[in-house]
């Protein structure tokens, strides 16, 4: 079977200053697949994700969108919006819940966009914070404010950095359907930072595991979770790896 | 304490009057300060946010220059400005000495730093992640600014609240390059001086308080605004 290839890591290694902190020589995100991405804290995760949504230029190597290289400098307008982040931490604007949420439809002129506001807010379960100040929220409520705020613009990838880290089990479980309905049912790629391997396992088509920079291995779900070939990733499965 | 009754008394005679002379001075003041506080909004908020946002190689030393220059003492700016409007001076063609040009370029000196320096502080302290967020989010980086600047505002607001303060309220400057030259370059903080001088506490003091209500204005003003900005 042959799969097209939407983003791809080509012969990377990113430093900060001496530090190596990422070396993948290669890495295929498949369109429309949900792609999990575990691995310990510091493994370098989130930087995997800076990368691949060209907020950063690695310090060797290429990312491809669509098969071309492309860097944060010359990648296009129109392209950049296609791919969109949620980021470990919420990073919400100082104002109301609403304008939030709306924030990518007003940097792209999209007016009216209100109906859509009030289709993501309830998406998440906020409707009734939508004149909230956003300031004023929960951790787990400006997680999924960050979610909604990434979910309105439709993109076309989206790369999820531990979305449900704050939240109670009955909201993991809302959050977890939603990014399940958006893969499915819009065919929205998705690349999901998680600490959870369940949630790795319940959600993912493929698993793929960061390990101090390097990607020790990647594969179906389930051939990762039964047969995983790489001693650490059976380590790190069994909780045998310390974060 | 007679001589502070009676003038305060005429002075609110004065006020109640509109006395033309006194309108004159104050129209000139808010003119000319306005102006200077215009010119470094312009200029000092996109630098500020800038210098804030930006990594380059000599940073340090120019915001070392910035934080120098939001404490010049007035009066050598004012000799400074004076020596290069002279008419032997760099800039004496202009034929801008004693003019109001020229208090609004010394007033604009001492704004500006203010301005670029404060501005820049706010935004240098909103973290480096979101802007990546809002870049991710697709802004460009105009909008990214706005954005930065609109989450920067109650600094950006002190910023244009000091530089106000310290030009509307500044003597030292204006009268050595405005010359307090009656209806040509007479402010309200040069008038207050001269008045003093010959005694005539009841148009001093008149003046005095109509310095204190404009600051005072001036910063509920820019509160409002802020609080209308915080209730979006
Ligand atoms: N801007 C930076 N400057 C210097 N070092 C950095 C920077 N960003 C990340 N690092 C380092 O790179 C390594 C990888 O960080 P990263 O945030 O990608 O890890 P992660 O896998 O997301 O971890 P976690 O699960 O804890 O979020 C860490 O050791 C971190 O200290
Ligand atoms: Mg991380």
């Amino acid at each position: 079977m042959t799969h097209e290839i939407i983003l791809s890591v080509r012969n990377v290694r990113h430093q900060y200053g001496e530090r190596v902190v990422l070396d993948v020589p290669r890495l295929d995100v498949r369109k429309g697949e949900l792609l999990a991405l575990v691995g310990p804290s510091g493994a370098g995760k989130s930087t995997l994700l800076r990368l691949l949504n060209f907020l950063e230029k690695p310090t060797q190597g290429d990312i491809l969108f669509h098969q071309t290289p492309y860097t944060p400098e010359n990648l296009p307008l129109h392209l950049r919006r296609r791919i969109t982040t949620v980021f470990q931490k919420p990073m919400l604007l100082d104002m109301s819940v609403r304008r939030n949420v709306a924030y990518g439809l007003r940097v792209r002129g999209e007016r009216d966009g209100r109906a859509r506001e009030d289709a993501a807010l309830r998406s998440v379960g906020l409707q009734d914070l939508a004149n909230a100040p956003a300031r004023t929220l929960s951790g787990g409520e400006a997680q999924r404010v960050a979610l909604a705020r990434a979910l309105i613009i439709e993109p076309e990838v989206l790369l999820l950095d531990e979305p449900t880290a704050n939240l109670d089990p009955a909201n993991v479980r809302i959050i977890e359907a939603i990014i399940a309905r958006a893969n499915r049912e819009r065919a929205m790629t998705v690349v999901l930072v998680t600490h959870n391997v369940w949630q790795a396992r319940r959600l993912a088509q493929r698993v793929a595991f960061l390990y101090e920079g390097q990607l020790l291995e990647i594969a179906d779900t389930r051939t990762f979770f039964e047969h995983p070939s790489h001693p650490k990733t059976a380590a790190f499965l069994h909780g045998d790896l310390v974060y | 304490m007679d001589i502070i009754l009676d003038g305060v008394k005429q002075a609110i005679g004065l006020l109640i009057h509109l006395d033309p002379a006194l309108l004159e001075i104050v129209a000139l003041s808010l003119v000319v300060s306005g102006a200077a506080l215009l010119i470094s909004m312009l200029v000092g908020i996109p630098l500020g946010v800038w210098l804030g946002l930006r990594r380059f190689l000599g940073r340090r030393l120019v915001v070392t220059t910035v934080y120098t220059g939001m404490g010049l003492p007035p009066v050598v700016v004012g000799l400074a400005v004076y020596l290069f409007l002279s008419r032997q001076g760099p800039l004496g063609e202009l034929g801008w000495l004693f003019t109001p040009k020229a208090i609004v370029l010394a007033q604009t000196i001492l704004a500006l730093p203010l301005v670029v320096g404060i501005t820049m502080t706010a935004i240098a302290a909103i973290p480096r992640e979101l802007v990546l967020q809002l870049r991710s989010l697709g802004a460009t980086q105009g909008q990214i600014n706005r954005t930065l600047l609109y989450e920067a505002r109650a600094g950006v607001l002190a910023a244009i609240v000091a530089g106000f303060g310290a030009i509307i309220s500044e003597v030292g400057a204006v009268m050595m390059v405005g010359g307090n030259i009656e209806h040509k370059t007479r402010v309200l903080t040069t008038a207050i001086v001269l008045e003093t001088r010959k005694g005539d506490f009841a148009l001093a003091i008149a003046l005095g308080l109509i310095l204190l209500a404009l600051t005072f204005t001036a910063n509920w003003l820019m509160l409002s605004l802020q609080r209308r900005l915080d209730s979006r």
